[in-house]
């Protein structure tokens, strides 16, 4: 406590502080981001281990021969799946019953807010077939699932006839002491989120869907599979989920567990692992791996049917099969051994996953990054905006009473009136309700007066509130009497400093990789800026930095990153794509990223660009 | 005055009704920040429930409200809104009386001249009454408290009329209203001394163990609140005929039974504890609240007032069900001691502290029961930060009372015997 309560180590470690700050923030952020990257080099990181017991030390045997025979049920499904024209509900029901199953159907409508147009949807119908195999060892209280998209075109075919054969191979086996439940959803994952809702009697986000028949006991875990070919030659691991969560690391340990014991080629990210870290290429395959898991984090979408299950506690994965040019080939038998091994060893779960990590990032698949070493990383760029405040509280008092001895002396400046600051926070906030809620209650009027279709219209009435929202400085005088003082932005700019560590830091703690990238483009404004810089340059920096440009930028480096770069058109239409996306993702799924960009993040900016232009 | 607390009692009035009507309304009185089981307004109902069937309201282990209190609402039930809607508005309007004339007959003693800007102008003390309700009303703690309809707004409002009979000096409403406090809530008792303190300075009687007048009024006193109080438990065993509550409500704080995750310190720990061990902990846990009452009565016998916010303040922190309706009653009193803010070290450090960790709350219980990512330790470390900080706030305007009195007594600028300037160190 001596710091705290003696006033001349104070003042020197106060003097130190303000004196020193630029460059201790610059230092901080350079630290940052240098801690940042170094999560990927390969002495930094720790190999992946099995923490669950009774996954870890019990020998399962796979024997599941009948490869040849899903894919023939998969051709059979994909005939039928044609001449019906969507989802061939009755064959799989009779194909599900006469493997022995349980089975009910759940039909499910959706109207979307606006069309989708990646997906070509608007009025969703749809039925999931589910069929239930009754644990015979154990009293049915808790169960697996193993899920399948039913999905538009020829794709998937495989994955549902792999499904049924795994069925109908369980059935005869007599281990398993968790009800297992094979799902086919239709329409991917709004299927998904009514079966789920449905299971779970739950309605978050107004979905219509009728009820479950019957249900098996509370799921321990699941598994979204995804083939579409006979044979693949690797299968790619995907784990992030809504809003940036991840199942339990022990999941993908389980995987390449069996991976390594089958011998079949796994992905993560769609890269391979390799072996020469020390190298500059190795190092850089390992930091593009965990860039591409950072920005699909971050995104807070569900990247695979399995992201709807991590929001009801439920450990899940999809796994994807991919089929490239390479020689080494693998066929459907040996991923159903794989399948099976991995639903044996779940079966032997005694309680929820939980002794591994949940957030974690992955440079390969074999290793990890735990919160405890990714979250300096945040914390150093967090620490500068604290700096800051401090900085501008000690500017602040011209006796300034939080730091130095009281006694100094010197008349209280008369503090700037609350009006001048709450007015701007009030507008922005403003602001952002209107870009929350706008677009897609003007699409109607849009589409009537503009030749635009709902999605464009959408998408086009949000950057354009977005960059209304930069004419607001100039309104916000207007509304004030009087001119404002300095004391006047450096209280703003220390509201909107505190303001933006406190957002920072909750979006960091449930979705690290959000955090940092929202830290890592606002930090510099948010530190550097004041009415004395040099207008049009910083002015040009800040909107350079921010939240939707940096969108922008995410969009191509993602391209980028998974080896398809992009023209700048194209990635001006896939920008247009990813914002229709993110307002659907949140109105059908409840996904944060949109709300908290528009309500918080974004009206943060802008009391910060009020700062660049007050007067 | 008046139109500035009409507007202000307007604003606050429409913030909780806006809230009442939104769909925060069933949220709010979910989150274990603004509910304990003794003031949840989902257990009173339960109680009300079981009463009205003839069972006594204290079967089954939910309901910890005292008898008293499930009567009132016996009766006033279909207006409960309006009911913490009205005592909100009390403590507001108590707190808004009780500073008018306090602390000016202290200040016109003569101090050394260059003090003069160390005591406060008439002016000053003019608003102090309005910023004080206006903290309360506007505090978002206190706006969570009410709607959430938490009864913690009921203790306020007793402690608060409490403070305002002792201020205006009539001891025998002072002692009942401190024993309607204790009779709720058991921690009040500490409040005794200081009330006491500020009564006998009032009458101008010295404390002082030899004079017959000090022991005359301290026994009277004493005699009130311990009357008053007998009074209470009486009437809530002939309401209820029997003496249940007497364990289900102070056993209940006392015992620490129900460990739900609250901003306090007992719940981790607790939970955490092995069996046997438990009465001796909660022997020093408990002991905590009432122990500093001793020397902080003789540090501060000269300033009773100052004593009441140290007490509520060490309440609010050590109590065994903790919400931030209790923090908002001692934070209520902030603005009352705004002319130490000079001479605050740590104000910055701890409001950032306490801002961050109020917005930490919610996110980590996400984490921890919903996401299932996180566990009990990631909202165990947020209420212990909480609980340092708000420590830190106290002992700050503790240190910052005491520096001020030593400048009123010694001068503003100390001379070291040198002649260079000096300055305070606390060690």
């Amino acid at each position: 406590m001596g710091l705290l309560s003696d006033p001349n180590r104070r003042r020197a470690l106060t003097k130190l502080l303000t004196r020193l700050n630029a460059p201790i923030c610059v230092m901080c952020y350079l630290a940052g981001v240098a801690w940042f990257m170094g999560l990927a080099f390969e002495p930094f990181t720790l190999r992946t281990y099995m923490s669950e017991n009774a996954m870890g030390s019990t020998m399962v045997e796979e024997r599941f021969p009948a490869g040849e025979r899903a894919l023939a049920t998969g051709r059979e499904f994909a005939a039928h799946k044609k001449k019906v024209g969507g989802m061939p509900v009755d064959w799989l029901v009779k194909t599900m019953q006469s493997r022995g199953l349980e089975v009910f159907t759940q039909s499910f409508t959706r109207k979307l807010p606006f069309p989708d147009e990646n997906k070509e949807r608007y009025m969703v119908r749809g039925t999931n077939v589910y069929g239930i195999l009754r644990a015979p060892r154990a009293p049915r209280t808790e169960a697996l699932v193993l899920s399948a998209p039913c999905s538009e075109g020829n794709n998937n075919n495989q994955a549902v006839g792999l499904l049924l054969g795994l069925a109908q191979y369980f059935r005869s086996q007599i281990h398993w002491a968790k009800d297992i439940i094979f799902l086919v959803n239709e329409h991917d994952l709004i299927g998904m989120q009514a079966w789920l809702e449905g299971y779970h009697h739950t309605n978050t986000t107004g979905g219509d869907w009728s009820p479950l028949q019957g249900r098996g006991g509370s799921i321990q875990a699941a598994l979204s599979l995804e083939l579409s070919s006979d044979v693949i030659t690797s299968l790619d691991l995907v784990l992030e989920g809504l809003n940036g969560q991840l199942p339990n690391l022990d999941l993908a340990n389980l995987f390449y567990a069996f991976c390594q014991k089958i011998g079949v080629l796994c992905t993560i990210q769609g890269k391979l692992q390799r072996n020469d870290w020390d190298t500059t290429s190795g190092y850089s395959h390992a930091a593009q791996t965990m860039m591409l898991m950072v920005l699909k984090q971050a995104s807070g979408r569900p990247w695979g049917d399995h992201g709807l299950f991590l929001r009801y506690h439920i450990e899940a994965a999809s796994i994807r099969g991919i089929n490239s040019f390479r020689q080494y080939k693998t066929d459907t038998t040996t991923i159903g051994r794989l399948l099976e091994g991995m639903y044996r060893k779940l079966n032997n779960l005694l309680e929820r996953l939980h002794q591994s990590y949940f957030f974690y990032l992955m440079p390969s698949l074999s290793r990890f990054v735990s919160i405890g070493y990714y979250m300096p990383a945040f914390g150093l760029l967090a620490v500068i905006l604290l700096l800051r405040a401090l900085d501008l509280w000690v500017q602040l008092g011209a006796s300034p009473p939080g730091t130095e001895d009281g006694v100094a002396g010197g008349v209280q400046p008369s503090s700037p009136g609350v009006l001048s600051i709450l007015t701007p926070v009030v507008i922005s906030h403003m602001t952002g309700v209107a870009l929350y809620t706008l677009p897609i209650l003007s699409q109607e009027m849009a589409v009537q007066h503009f030749p635009v279709s709902e999605t464009e219209a959408v998408v086009l009435t949000a950057i354009a509130i977005y960059t209304a929202g930069l004419a607001l400085p100039h309104n916000t005088h207007r509304l004030l009497q009087g001119e404002g003082t300095e004391e006047g932005w450096r209280v703003l700019k220390l509201v909107a400093l505190l303001y933006l560590a406190v957002l920072l830091g909750c979006t960091a703690l449930i979705n690290f990789s959000l955090g940092f990238i929202l830290a890592l483009s606002l930090v510099p404004i948010a530190a550097f800026i004041t009415p004395h810089t040099p207008k049009a340059l910083s002015a040009a920096i800040m909107v350079l930095l921010s939240p939707g440009c940096t969108l922008l930028y995410c969009v191509f480096v993602f391209q980028e990153l998974q080896e398809t770069p992009v023209s700048l058109q194209d990635g001006w239409m896939l920008f247009l794509s990813v914002i229709s996306q993110g307002i659907l993702d949140h109105a059908l799924y409840g996904s944060l990223v949109y709300p908290l960009l528009a309500l918080l993040i974004y009206p943060c900016w802008l009391l910060l660009w009020n700062i660049l232009f007050w007067k | 005055m008046a139109a500035p607390l009409t507007l202000l009692l307007i604003v606050a009035v429409t913030i909780r009704a806006v809230l009442f009507r939104s769909s925060l309304a069933e949220l709010i009185p979910e989150r274990v920040e603004v509910v304990s089981p003794l003031n949840a307004w989902k257990r009173v109902v339960e109680g009300l429930a079981l009463l009205d069937l003839g069972v006594s309201p204290y079967a089954g282990d939910v309901f910890h409200e005292t008898p008293l209190i499930i009567y009132f609402f016996h009766f006033v039930i279909d207006y409960a809104e309006i009911v913490f809607m009205v005592m909100t508005r009390l403590v507001g309007c108590v707190f808004l009386l009780q500073f008018r004339k306090q602390k000016y007959a202290l200040e016109a003693e003569r101090y050394p001249l260059d003090c003069l800007e160390l005591i406060r102008t008439p002016k000053e003390m003019y608003y102090i009454p309005l910023k004080v309700a206006m903290f309360y009303l506007l505090n978002p703690f206190t706006i969570l408290s009410c709607v959430a309809k938490s009864t913690c707004g009921l203790n306020n409002a007793v402690i608060a009329l409490f403070i305002l009979c002792t201020v205006k000096g009539s001891s025998l409403m002072s002692a009942i209203f401190l024993a309607l406090a204790t009779y709720q809530s058991i921690y009040p008792l500490t409040l005794f001394a200081p009330a006491l303190l500020y009564l006998l300075q009032r009458l101008y009687i010295p404390v002082n163990w030899q004079r017959s007048s000090f022991w005359l009024f301290t026994t009277q006193y004493t005699f009130m609140y311990l009357g008053s109080l007998c009074v209470m438990v009486c009437l809530s065993f002939f309401l209820l005929s029997s003496w249940d509550f007497l364990s289900s409500v102070y056993g209940f704080i006392l015992s620490v039974p129900d460990l739900t995750p609250n901003i306090g310190l007992f719940w981790y720990f607790f939970a955490e504890m092995f069996e046997h061990f438990r009465l001796f902990f909660i022997c020093v846990f408990q002991i905590n609240v009432f122990f500093y009452t001793i020397p902080l009565s003789i540090k501060l016998k000269e300033h009773p007032i100052f004593l009441i916010f140290m007490q509520i303040a060490i309440i609010s922190i050590f109590k065994s069900y903790p919400t931030v309706g209790d923090i908002a009653l001692y934070m209520a009193f902030l603005p009352a001691w705004n002319h130490l803010y000079r001479f605050l070290r740590n104000i910055f450090l701890v409001s950032v502290v306490l801002l961050a960790c109020s917005a930490l709350f919610p996110v980590l219980w996400h984490l921890w029961i919903y996401a299932g990512s996180a566990n009990s330790n990631f909202y165990y470390a947020i209420t212990l930060l909480f609980n340092v900080a708000q420590i830190l706030l106290v002992s700050d305007y503790f240190y910052a009372y005491l520096r001020r009195e030593h400048h009123l007594t010694h001068g503003l600028y100390l001379k070291r015997k040198d002649g260079s300037e000096a300055t305070l160190v606390l060690k």
